[in-house]
């Protein structure tokens, strides 16, 4: 069974924000809601400027589930975490417990009252009927249902953000990396190099025998 | 006159007893328990017209969907779908 997960490589990033611009568009996010951003670290800084795009991870054991006073968030079989936004009371509790900032409070009414919670649904929509307008205008574009990907990571041009099944995406990014060895430093080398090899050094790295090439 | 005293009293009466018909307006609580409502899973659509270049899947059929969103997911393998 299939367990969708985002990863994106930051070595192929380019900071473009064509991820941010392609969710908006599909889903038709309100102004003020961005359900993906690209977050850069040192920014300028030759040769150590990183940007990495991020959204809802999807989490296995997503924290925004295990706070949320109303319990309106579910998980499909696919793995995708979403949320029903007739129960969701605004309250921001997901906000906070959220390590990546996914969850997103649109300003609702004239004095600037916090809405309803909105948040990356991996292009799956909502409980509502599929591809109906309803799910679209609550929730967004219902890909998945069209039997395609999210529309971030199909629309990105140097495919650094990947989309899909945790085990397949992995399996493309591990032979990325060992083509061009090097680069798996924020996702780590379990996720590089495959499972049961924790701490394994790369061909190259192995064969130069740098103390200093310690990686998590 | 008294006819309509009757028929009065017993709109009346129906009007405030429809009162008691109220249902609870909150989510009742438990633990774990997703309270919303049920999603459609994606394989049980039908799949979308050729213009729309979705996947291919038997409706209903979840292998197949997930076979078709696979085969989706490699095409972002630019090593195999350049080189090969």
């Amino acid at each position: 069974m299939a367990r969708m997960k985002f990863l994106c490589d930051a070595e192929r990033c380019i900071e473009c924000n064509g991820c941010v611009t392609a969710c908006k568009n599909e889903n038709e996010v309100p102004w003020g809601v961005n359900r993906r951003r690209v977050v850069t670290i040192n920014d300028g800084v030759v040769g150590a400027e990183k940007s990495i795009s991020v959204a809802c991870m999807h989490c296995s054991d997503a924290p925004c589930m295990a706070v949320c006073p109303v319990d309106c968030f579910y998980r499909t079989d696919d793995g995708v975490v979403l949320h029903d936004k007739d129960l969701c009371i605004g309250c921001g509790y997901c906000f906070y417990a959220c390590p990546f900032g996914a969850p997103q409070f649109p300003q609702a009414g004239a004095f600037g009252l916090r809405g309803k919670m909105d948040k990356c649904t991996f292009c799956a929509g909502g409980p509502e009927v599929d591809r109906s307008p309803a799910e679209f205008q609550k929730y967004g574009r219902n890909r998945l249902s069209e039997g395609k990907l999210p529309a971030c990571a199909e629309m990105c041009s140097t495919k650094a953000l990947l989309g899909g099944d945790g085990d397949v995406i992995a399996d493309i990014y591990r032979e990325r990396v060992l083509r061009r060895g090097r680069g798996s430093e924020v996702w780590g080398w379990g996720t590089a190099y495959g499972p049961g090899r924790p701490g394994a050094q790369p061909p190259q790295q192995q064969q130069q025998q740098q103390p200093s090439g310690k990686r998590s | 006159m008294r006819r309509g005293l009757f028929l009065l009293s017993a709109v009346a009466l129906a009007l405030g007893l429809s009162g008691c018909g109220e249902r609870d307006q909150v989510v009742v609580y438990k633990q774990g328990k997703y309270q919303g409502k049920p999603d459609t899973q994606p394989w049980n659509n039908e799949p979308p017209i050729a213009e729309l270049k979705g996947g291919k899947w038997d409706k209903g059929n979840q292998a197949s969907w997930e076979e078709s969103i696979k085969q989706r997911q490699l095409a972002q393998h630019e090593h195999k779908r350049i080189y090969q």
